[in-house]
């Protein structure tokens, strides 16, 4: 496939190892923000090439798993009612409310469909006029685009049985609490290229700028990481702190105008939860007032409510890169895929998840010993 | 949250999969397998089903005999490449075959959604004629049921049957050992993709047709090396990475396999990289793996690429002593990475 | 975060808005180019959730594989006994 095979190159890959532990000169603490990024790592390997030096941190990137549980439970609530249609995405199906999830919801009778694309919503709201159809749309700037022309088609084709349940954050905002923390590690940063493709990096340059830390825009290919990985280490070693775009394939400086502007047209910057985290002020979009009657939490009279999680998991030190999902005491034991204790764990693209599926053989550990496993 | 202060650990509670029927219960992932173990071993638990095979294999009156059932509630019932009646008669074919046995008789049960299309259910039972022609079985014994409107998804099949297996036979996903080779039939994920592609909601148009198809000549042919098989599987549910945990945890073994020797087509790559999923573990409906000792892979491979359904057969990987109960695969990256049982079906992603 | 991969633009339906035929290796979907105006037939997109949200720019794509192979050979130029295990995928 064009544009994703020439970046999977391992000769290249390899050199690319070679040529960064060249460079290197002492350790240094990196952070990718976006789990579809944790999940290239993960998958191929990156923490056996690399030299032991680059100690990656996975960032809270993953739509999914930060989520406010009270949004889940909104989510869940609204997908029980009989006259709707609740539509989502897959990998939102297994996140945990405080009571259930939305399997559950599913196998107690409520009607919960998985769609690719949020036009499909709006396709069954005008085939099933007599029910209300609710789309779950999570996600970062990246999805919110869509999200947005979604909710413009249904204005424009007059349907008044179609609903946006949105939960939507920000990264630069999240980034920024990460490095006003006191326990922070994190000394560059993988900015993700999807949010950069929508919004451009202008706006990483004051942060840069601000905290003195290099930034590289990076896409999602093994070779693509590869390379901002060589960029930030050329970096640091140099002490100097820019923002490079290292997906100039997809990302230019501005971004893409006409997909700002249908963010800008339904949704306004708003304070969120993170859940994990907690509230980051500034760091999420709700639906405008005057797109009120396409906002579920207004239609469906659902007022903040807030849950209270649970002290079990690490999973704020996790989603913040203070510490790996190895260091968690109930990590593969207490804590798997099938019974998630944390988000983490929830989302294939949770840092938790993506090591237990990949990587727990690293981690003889943290592993019950009918699994236990030597390093090969 | 002050960003001020240290960040605090919060984390929500679990959700345990164990008060209610959820779908990834039949996912044949590890759902499916704690429903084995809590509910259906402790209820009916005998030497025989503890074996916990495709199909159970016994002897009476000296004949070795194997028998296995299948329900099958595929949607939509046609598909590109076959429908719900050419798969139930190949799927019941083929779990006699992994247990070395030449498949002979066939019961089918319908369970018909009231207001299903008469002329549907004749294009079912031609097809499922056809294929059980093709496989040199006979339909000798079957039920009709109905069910209101709305209670079904058009028609359920169930098939059992049975076939005799050669004296002296004796395979197991209990038997592999350190050492052997893994081999594996063709390509991977096809018929679950061929299926998504019809699924409301993830529209896609593809050409690639579901792999359907009866795999016991091609076990004739690897049973007529004479080489020592220890155990052969077809990947359906839960794809390839679910069979092979399910052998690797029955011999307490490991094993390693090599991305570079999995064959993924085009159009399969295509699909999962579009939703996210792995191929791994996406279903086949025409694809075996075997776990055969070392000396005698090649020949097996070699008698395999002869017949139509194994041309692209390889040996994929080796059985390691190393990490029992456990696959890794080695990436083209020259690294490794667990290849786990999901917990339920893979969902496609956005992230 | 989120998943997006490039296809290319195999035919657009212009109507209300722009709907795309876009291929990925061998399957077919359609996509909206309302956020991509610049796109038409042949060119690749990024596609997200059912948008395409950025036309690749293949000057800039070409540029990245260049500067990485040239990275690739100073590496051999350093380690002439270099042995590389790793095998194209067929």
């Amino acid at each position: 496939m064009k544009y994703i095979d020439e970046f999977r190159n391992p000769k290249i890959a390899h050199k690319l190892v070679d040529e960064i532990t060249r460079k290197v000169s002492r350790e240094w603490t990196m952070m990718e923000i976006c789990g579809g990024q944790t999940h290239t790592l993960v998958r191929y390997g990156f923490e056996e090439m690399l030299p032991k030096q680059i100690n990656l941190v996975h960032g809270p990137g993953c739509p999914v798993c930060v989520t406010p549980l009270e949004v889940v439970d909104k989510a869940i609530e609204i997908a029980s009612m009989p006259d709707v249609i609740f539509v989502s995405y897959g990998d939102m199906l297994r996140v945990p409310g405080s009571q259930k999830d939305l399997f559950h919801v599913k196998a107690d009778g409520g009607d919960v469909r998985v769609v690719y694309t949020p036009m499909e919503a709006v396709k069954l709201a005008k085939a099933n006029p007599e029910k209300k159809v609710v789309f779950f749309g999570i996600g970062f700037e990246t999805t919110a685009p869509p999200h947005a022309m979604a909710v413009l088609a249904a204005k424009r084709e007059g349907l008044k049985n179609f609903y946006l349940l949105a939960s939507h954050v920000l990264v630069p905002p999240a980034i920024r609490t990460l490095l006003d923390a006191p326990n922070n590690c994190v000394q560059a940063f993988i900015a993700p290229g999807h949010v950069c493709t929508v919004v451009g990096f202008d706006q990483y340059e004051s942060l840069a700028k601000k905290y003195k830390v290099p930034i590289v825009v990076a896409g999602f290919e093994p070779l693509d990481l590869l390379e901002a990985i060589h960029m930030l280490v050329m970096q640091l070693e140099e002490g100097r702190c820019e923002v490079q775009n290292q997906y100039a394939r997809s990302v230019t400086r501005y971004g893409n105008l006409p997909a700002q502007r249908a963010v800008e047209e339904v949704f306004e910057v708003c304070d969120r939860k993170w859940r994990g985290i907690g509230e980051i002020p500034l760091s999420g979009m709700r639906i405008r007032e005057e797109f009120a009657a396409f906002d579920a939490e207004r239609v469906f009279g659902l007022e903040d409510r807030t849950v209270e999680e649970s002290k079990e998991c690490i999973a704020a030190q996790v989603l913040m890169g203070l510490k790996k999902p190895l260091d968690c005491p109930a990590f593969g034991t207490r804590c798997k895929p099938e019974m998630p204790l944390g988000a983490p764990m929830v989302s294939p693209e949770g840092a938790c998840s993506a090591y237990y599926q990949y990587k727990r053989h690293l981690a003889p550990s943290a592993l019950p010993v009918d699994t236990h496993v030597g390093t090969d | 949250m002050s960003t001020k202060t240290e960040l605090t650990i919060t984390c929500p509670a679990p959700i345990p999969a164990g008060d209610k029927i959820l779908l990834g219960h039949g996912s044949g992932g590890k759902l499916s397998a704690q429903l084995v173990e809590r509910v259906f071993l402790p209820a009916f638990g005998n030497p025989t089903l503890d074996q916990l095979n495709d199909q159970a294999t016994f002897a009476i009156d000296g004949v070795r005999l194997a028998m296995t059932t299948d329900s099958f509630v595929v949607k939509p019932l046609f598909f590109p490449g076959g429908d719900i009646g050419s798969l139930a008669v190949h799927g019941t074919v083929n779990d006699l075959a992994m247990g070395g046995a030449q498949p002979l008789f066939l019961s089918v049960a319908f369970i018909l959604e009231e207001g299903l299309p008469m002329e549907s259910l004749q294009k079912i039972a031609d097809s499922m004629h056809r294929a059980a022609d093709a496989a040199g079985v006979q339909i000798v014994t079957g039920d009709t049921k109905v069910v209101e409107q709305g209670k079904g998804d058009g028609l359920f099949i169930n098939t059992s049957g049975i076939g005799v297996v050669p004296n002296g036979l004796m395979l197991g996903s209990e038997k592999a050992k350190p050492g052997d080779k893994i081999i594996l039939s063709g390509s991977i994920g096809d018929h679950g993709i061929a299926i998504l592609a019809q699924r409301e909601g993830l529209e896609f148009e593809t050409t690639i047709e579901s792999d359907t198809a009866p795999l016991h000549k091609l076990v004739d042919a690897m049973l007529g090396t004479g080489a020592a098989i220890r155990c052969m599987r077809d990947p359906t549910r839960g794809g390839l990475s679910s069979s092979l945990n399910e052998i690797a945890t029955r011999s307490q073994v490991g094993m390693m396999i090599e991305e570079e020797q999995i064959v993924v087509r085009e159009e399969v790559r295509g699909a999962c990289e579009m939703l996210g999923l792995d191929p791994l573990y996406v279903a086949n409906e025409g694809k075996m793996i075997s776990i055969v000792e070392a000396a005698a892979a090649d020949r097996v491979v070699a008698a395999m690429r002869e017949n139509v359904y194994g041309r692209e057969a390889r040996v994929i990987g080796t059985v390691t002593e190393k990490h029992p109960g456990t696959v890794v695969m080695r990436t083209a990256f020259g690294t490794t990475r667990i290849v786990d049982m999901l917990a339920g079906d893979q969902l496609p992603r956005i992230c | 975060m989120c998943l997006a991969i490039p296809g290319k633009v195999v035919s657009v339906d212009e109507g209300v808005g722009r709907i795309a035929k876009v291929e990925f290796g061998g399957i077919t979907r359609t996509a909206s180019l309302d956020l991509v105006p610049e796109a038409g037939v042949g060119d690749y997109v990024l596609v997200h959730v059912g948008f395409a949200i950025s036309k690749i720019d293949e000057e800039e794509a070409h540029k990245t594989l260049e500067a990485l192979q040239t990275l690739a050979n100073l590496q051999d130029e350093l380690e002439p006994e270099e042995s590389d295990a790793a095998v194209k995928r067929s």
